[in-house]
């Protein structure tokens, strides 16, 4: 079957459910009212299902969060939340590979001896998840993709990323070149965790996190744009968080 | 009139915080009321939000511990390290306090009145908070097997005792230790094995269906232990729980 | 244990039983007892027993033999979507009068 679109009957908050699983229960979902406003206080206000004035619960603040150099609808949090669509893909060093493939055929490949001989740069970024958590001044240890296409001969404007686990998201190739993307490989010093996409992951930090895709296997240079997983099911194409791009209507 | 009860039910709707009461160290449950509820299923579990005064909002799911009437439900809540909700409802929230439920939610994990068939109730740590639900309302055969760490977070303890004590026999209740056991216990503390379920497993021809709740992994196992002594997989009903969360 | 590549550092999932709220909310029926033909190894089960990855920018149901997306929903900020591509079939029971 293909997608298809269900009309919801009343006002709808923001993503079903993000990070977090509850004991006795099942998940944690953080539901901001959103809209033109963009998730602020203001919007909060607003009344919702079938018309009634939002509960407010006494004494219940949530995890912490502030609004200073936050995209629009963007919480800070200093956690490192997990978040995941599939389980956790478990590839030894030695059977792991990253390929880059051209619209033609073309084949590059790096097993992990090959590609931690490349050589790295350190990041210092912000990254912005569309489930609303920021997080400030992650460091990150990985290849540039600057590096990974310097000898790739190619007319493609797009790229899809593949990942361990069949998770797809795609770009404009521009987007991933000069210096703006990198193959990450550690974090804060140490190896990259498998919860958080090790061995390796993208890590393109002016998009929102999903368009990071964990598990990194492939770079697909292609002529024409193929929306990923998430970018097939709702959300947005491109992701910009400083235009809040969250979602297809966005 | 269906339709608008459904839409009642599956759209959130305040519910107040009538009476709470520890269960254990990091559990308790809530009495809460709700207008126009009008009872639930044994099994089934409601959306719980809570909105901060900024708007901010997060929501959980969790079982329905109390027999249905109308009016009134109660969730027992084990709270989580670092979870967001769960430290609310167990810690914080205070009889009059407000927020949002949306349910009675789930018809798969449900024991229904009119069934009539004996029926064999797992649960691991919290996950028991359905089942005693299904223990309170139950009309025909139970057998309860509750798998715990220590007797100082079993849940629901001196009245599971009542229950089990009680002259119609209707309820079987046995506790599988797996940390600490009471004093003069039997049995070493232990994970669920087939030994444990084999004392409790109903015959073959007895038609029996199975409930299993609790953390994941305990699930997966109780379930294949149940399928390995010969309890039909297709009368098996499960619901897990991460192993994290909150 | 059934085949299952969880390990205990692993991104936790939920029964299908967690989607009654959620789909219920939009579609004014219980889901959870619909059952799902899954595309890719053709078990059908219903969707109360999938596994439920909620920790992500949606819902993701996956078939607990083949790992396999079945569901995916999606709330935007005007529609929820179901993306059923990983399903070849979906069974309800009908209604009785």
């Amino acid at each position: 079957m293909g997608g298809y679109v269900l009309t919801a009957d009343n006002p709808i908050t923001g993503a079903l459910a993000e990070h977090g699983v509850a004991m006795g229960g099942y998940h944690i979902g953080i539901h901001r009212p959103s809209g033109s406003t963009g998730g602020s206080g203001v919007a909060a206000a607003r009344p919702h299902g079938e018309g009634r004035m939002a509960v407010i619960t006494r004494g219940f603040g949530g995890r912490r969060r502030d609004n200073t150099d936050l995209p629009p609808g963007q919480y800070r949090t200093d956690d490192f939340p997990v978040l995941s669509a599939g389980p956790t893909p478990r590839i030894g060093l030695d059977e792991w590979e990253l390929a880059v493939v051209t619209e033609t055929g073309g084949r590059s490949t790096w097993s992990w001896p090959e590609f931690t001989a490349l050589p790295t740069d350190e990041a210092t970024v912000d990254i912005h998840c569309v489930t609303r958590w920021s997080k400030f001044d992650t460091s990150w240890r990985g290849v540039s993709v600057d590096t990974l296409l310097a000898d790739v001969e190619t007319a493609a404007e797009y790229v899809v990323a593949h990942s361990y686990g069949g998770y797809t998201t795609n770009f404009p190739l521009e987007d991933l070149l000069d210096g703006q993307a990198w193959v990450a490989y550690e974090f804060d010093g140490e190896p990259l965790a498998p919860v958080h996409g090790g061995p390796a992951r993208l890590l393109v930090p002016h998009l929102y996190f999903w368009k990071s895709a964990k598990w990194l296997r492939a770079l697909e240079l292609r002529l024409d744009d193929q929306p990923g997983f998430w970018e097939t099911a709702g959300y947005h194409n491109y992701g910009d968080p400083w235009r809040e791009q969250r979602h297809w209507a966005d | 009139m269906a339709r608008a009860a459904a839409l009642g039910r599956l759209t959130w709707q305040p519910a107040t915080v009538a009476a709470a009461r520890v269960e254990a160290a990091t559990a308790r449950t809530l009495v809460l009321d709700v207008d126009g509820w009008t009872g639930h299923v044994p099994g089934q579990h409601v959306d719980v939000r809570l909105t901060a005064p900024d708007g901010y909002t997060a929501y959980r799911s969790y079982s329905i511990s109390s027999a249905p009437v109308p009016g009134r439900l109660e969730v027992t809540v084990q709270a989580v390290a670092d979870g967001e909700v769960s430290p609310y409802l167990v810690d914080v929230a205070e009889p009059g306090d407000q927020f949002e439920i949306r349910g009675p939610l789930g018809g798969w994990f449900v024991r229904r009145p009119d069934d009539p068939r004996p029926a064999l109730l797992i649960g691991g740590g919290s996950g028991v908070a359905p089942l005693m639900s299904m223990v309170r309302a139950a009309t025909n055969p139970s057998r309860l097997l509750y798998s715990v760490r220590s007797p100082s977070d079993a849940l629901f303890t001196a009245e599971l005792a009542t229950t089990a004590a009680a002259a119609d026999g209707r309820v079987a209740v046995t506790h599988v230790y797996t940390r600490v056991a009471p004093a003069g216990w039997p049995d070493p503390p232990r994970r669920l094995d087939t030994d444990a379920l084999a004392r409790v497993v109903w015959p073959r021809d007895a038609d029996a269906v199975a409930f299993v709740c609790g953390p994941t992994g305990f699930v997966e196992t109780a379930a294949d232990l149940l399928v390995d002594i010969g309890h039909d997989p297709a009368n098996i009903r499960t619901e897990r729980f991460g192993p994290t969360g909150g | 244990m059934t085949t299952t590549n969880v390990g205990a550092d692993d991104t936790p999932w939920v029964d299908g039983n967690a989607l009654a709220g959620p789909l219920g909310e939009i579609i004014g029926t219980d889901l959870t007892v619909a059952e799902l033909t899954c595309a890719s190894c053709r078990t059908t089960r219903p969707l109360a027993a999938m596994r439920v990855f909620d920790r992500a920018p949606g819902l993701v149901a996956r078939c607990p033999g083949c790992q396999d997306v079945v569901m995916r929903v999606v709330r935007t900020s005007s529609h929820v979507l179901v993306d059923l591509r990983g399903s070849l079939v979906l069974s309800l029971p009908a209604p009785t009068a």
